[in-house]
């Protein structure tokens, strides 16, 4: 088989790069998934979007991407259940309002709506919030979420109806180097040749870049989230702790989907532990005691590729011409997807990106460089 | 017995058969698929009403028999259960 462009992972990075290389005039694309669209870490996720960063380059990536989520359904054909009902983080303590004043300044500077609310406010906006342990709350309305399943399932309908094809359970085995420049990939299914191959392979993106001779710095690591039955309307945003680790919100259908960090040594295990529901259940509570009387229903794990800065990698590889990096989104590739699609695009096709996306090559971690974002659910 | 487009199939998301054809016609080849695609099997019962039926509708639409269509994950905790539940898990530290 040959193609254009071979995208390894059919995950929401993999289906908005193939999608905007498609608008671009690029024809010949195949996505390989070694299981399916969705399936590693964009089917489990916790489907928020947010713009309230601690660092400009996330700020702008995921401002950017708002705009093209508020579009996105029609463009698609298909609805993807976008909302924007906000994000709410608590601040517990002096030490993160400072943090918070400071990103809600950045964040003002370029055109995000954000806000330091008080006690009453959010209550205002979350009438069942047990203020008992913070001192004040950040707010966004322009934040919120869309269903992950939908976009995926959205991105493939369009794809298949521009051509692309999506290849399930195939698995990259090989990847194909001569003088520097990428060939193919091997796979389970046989081979692909092309000039170009997209390494969007999410939690296991350091095993397809070692295919290519490639050490990446980034580590995968579980991160666990459950979902309870769908109750009464509650509440339209997002509640945030980036001290508990702790997030949950309603979504449409009417159930709450939540989840909290834990320690995590760095691996691939997706399994799901009782011990998490348990954390969660306590700190949750605490917050919104109303949960108490709520049943979970399903619980289950994905996996974060994270990097230490916890901003991701975009870019063409210097050793490997034609090989290129979307990975170690450390939790946000969902949010950010439009602008991944974009900035890959735009590099492939030599054009111009949507911003610059130069701080986000693999050259920070040789120069030891990083500028590490504060604002995150590790 | 001959299932029309409207005979409900997953009875806790109140899924079709009919969706279920027009989901597989689309490009669904697997269980999961269905399942993020439609919520078939994502309610309360987590699919204990509904899985069975929908492996077969699934293997006779691919011409497949039913054994070659794999099961989703069964995933905890396997009945509804309260948060107020987790709070009095007693001898049980995290």
């Amino acid at each position: 088989m040959i193609a254009d462009v071979v995208v390894i992972g059919g995950g929401i990075s993999g289906l908005s790069i193939s999608f905007e290389l498609t608008k671009k005039g690029v024809k010949d694309i195949v996505i390989v998934d070694k299981v399916f669209p969705g399936y590693g870490a964009t089917n489990r996720c916790g489907a928020g979007i947010r713009a309230q960063w601690g660092l400009k380059s996330n700020c702008i990536m995921t401002k950017k991407s708002i705009e093209r989520f508020k579009h996105l359904s029609e463009e698609l054909g298909y609805d993807i259940e976008f909302r924007q009902g906000g994000y709410l983080i608590l601040v517990h303590n002096e030490k993160q309002l400072e943090q918070f004043k400071k990103n809600i300044e950045l964040q003002n500077s370029l055109g995000i709506p954000s806000r330091l609310i008080t006690l009453d406010e959010a209550k205002e906006i979350v009438p069942y919030l047990d203020t008992s342990t913070i001192i004040a709350a950040t707010f966004c309305p322009i934040d919120g979420h869309a269903n992950p399943m939908k976009t995926v399932w959205a991105y493939v309908r369009a794809l298949r109806m521009r051509g692309v094809r999506i290849e399930k359970f195939t698995e990259v085995k090989e990847v194909f180097i001569e003088s520097g420049r990428v060939k193919g990939v091997g796979t389970n299914k046989g081979s692909i040749f092309a000039p170009v191959v997209v390494n969007a392979a999410g939690g296991w993106s350091q095993l397809v870049a070692r295919l290519a001779k490639l050490e990446l710095p980034v580590i995968s690591e579980r991160h666990q989230i459950l979902v309870t039955e769908p109750v009464d309307h509650l509440f339209d945003c997002m509640v945030i702790s980036f001290k508990t680790g702790l997030y949950i919100q309603q979504v449409p259908h009417g159930s709450l989907l939540g989840g909290i960090s834990e320690p995590e040594e760095p691996g691939f295990n997706m399994e799901s532990s009782w011990q998490f529901v348990k954390h969660f259940a306590k700190e949750a509570t605490r917050i919104l005691p109303i949960l108490k009387n709520i049943r979970i229903v399903r619980q289950w794990a994905g996996l974060y590729n994270k990097t230490p800065d916890a901003q991701p990698i975009l870019c063409e590889s210097d050793e490997v011409q034609g090989f290129y990096l979307a990975c170690g989104f450390s939790g946000h590739g969902f949010m950010v997807s439009p602008m991944t699609g974009e900035i890959i695009a735009s590099l492939i096709t030599k054009s111009e990106p949507p911003f610059d996306v130069s701080y986000f090559s693999t050259k920070r971690f040789k120069e030891g460089k990083l500028i590490v974002e504060p604002s995150v659910v590790g | 017995m001959k299932l029309e487009c409207d005979t409900i199939i997953c009875r806790c998301e109140d899924i079709t058969y009919g969706e279920i054809i027009d989901a597989i016609d689309a490009g669904a080849t697997t269980i999961d698929e269905l399942k993020y695609v439609l919520r078939v099997s994502m309610g309360p019962c987590q699919g204990k009403g509904c899985l069975s039926i929908i492996r077969r509708i699934l293997a006779e639409r691919l011409g497949k028999r039913e054994s070659e269509i794999e099961l989703p994950k069964k995933r905890p905790p396997f009945m509804p259960v309260k948060f107020d539940a987790f709070l009095r898990m007693e001898g049980y530290d995290c």
